[in-house]
């Protein structure tokens, strides 16, 4: 019969509180092993979401300890030692219930980021080449990995303070595009960053790249549009 | 209760080419400050270690063109700087932005200029 630890579940909407239960301690044990062991046996209504179970598809993100992280891939003995574990919904988004937030203001933000792919070519023509080895595409070799987890942008501070700022991961997608050759947005996707809610409302705290639980920079995608907004405006493109 | 989908629509032109500038008048100034603000600590120190008096100090810049020059960039910079700033600590702390928020760090940096040119006109008369 393994030991049992404290955990802590956050329970009910944004007027809710958090809940003791109390787990078996396991080897190898992650946050989302304790989550869906409350789940299963000790109080079946606990809401959460997950999918992958594999780091793959971004559906799990709480907050654990204090800290955005995706629970699937975080061990308790990483995140909790011998203490208690306190396991939240995500910040900076409404929550649905428990630990179910609604990404809707999320993903909404990708869209008013322009981060849907444009393409320039038709069904007919001919498969783009784009060279592994050429600059445009080395810029992005990290960036197309975000698997919209959510993670940065709940740890991101000025997300907090001003709710219309666009946030690290849709901002990290509109530089996947603008560096995409293929892209055909080019300066309506710099216009859509480059408003009062944009990339220039960063302040280089860096919890995106601190948190990101696939080790991308969106602090340094960010900083890459900021960079391509001043010259477009400079040389009055924009 | 879920709220709403926060939709953002496309801002004006006018608002996006005025928030870019912003940002490249703030890096601008910040970069034409970060050396203003070397020089005149350098200035400063070297005043007190050879204990030059105020009357001394103004007597040294009078009788420079490059002085009344230096500080006159200085007081540009810091007009254009610190209304930005501000902007960005109403906007976030505050929640203040807008037509009246502009108007008010508008007023701030002419008097910030004001003062400044005040201040620059002792060296030169």
């Amino acid at each position: 019969m393994p030991s049992t630890f404290p955990v802590l579940i956050w329970r009910g909407a944004a007027d809710g509180a958090f809940r003791r239960y109390d787990v078996p301690r396991l080897a190898s044990q992650t946050v989302l092993d304790v989550v869906t062991h409350v789940q299963r046996h000790l109080d079946a209504s606990l809401a959460y979401r997950y999918a992958c179970r594999v780091g793959m598809c971004g559906s799990c993100a709480m907050t654990v300890n204090g800290k955005a992280r995706w629970t699937c891939r975080t061990h308790v003995d990483a995140v909790a030692g011998d203490s208690a574990l306190e396991i939240g919904p995500l910040h900076h988004l409404p929550i649905v219930r428990d630990l179910v937030v609604d990404m809707a203001p999320f993903f909404d933000k990708w869209a008013a980021a322009k981060g849907e792919f444009k393409p320039t070519a038709s069904r007919y023509d001919d498969f783009a080449t784009v060279a592994p080895s050429s600059p445009a595409r080395r810029a992005i070799d990290a960036t197309i990995e975000c698997i919209g987890c959510g993670v940065c942008y709940a740890s991101c501070d000025v997300v907090g303070w001003k709710p219309d700022y666009l946030g690290p991961a849709a901002l990290n997608r509109a530089f996947t595009l603008v560096k995409d050759v293929r892209d055909g947005a080019g300066v309506s996707r710099l216009r859509a960053v480059a408003g009062d809610s944009g990339c220039q409302s960063c302040h280089t705290h860096q919890s995106c790249t601190e948190r990101c639980p696939k080790h991308l920079s969106p602090t340094a995608s960010i900083a890459s549009l900021k960079r391509l907004v001043a010259l477009a405006a400079l040389k009055g493109n924009l | 209760m879920i709220d709403a989908p926060l939709v953002i629509e496309d801002a004006p032109l006018r608002a996006v080419w005025y928030a870019a500038w912003r940002f490249v008048l703030q890096r601008a100034s910040a970069a034409v400050l970060a050396l203003c603000v070397v020089v005149h600590l350098a200035t400063i120190i070297y005043a007190v270690r050879h204990e030059l008096t105020a009357a001394a100090i103004v007597a040294r810049m009078h009788a420079s063109a490059f002085w009344p020059a230096f500080y006159t960039i200085f007081v540009i910079a810091v007009a254009i700087h610190a209304p930005l700033g501000l902007r960005a600590i109403a906007d976030e702390w505050l929640g203040l932005r807008g037509r009246a928020t502009d108007a008010v760090l508008a007023l701030i940096a002419v008097l910030l200029l004001g003062g400044g040119f005040y201040a620059v006109r002792s060296l030169t008369t």
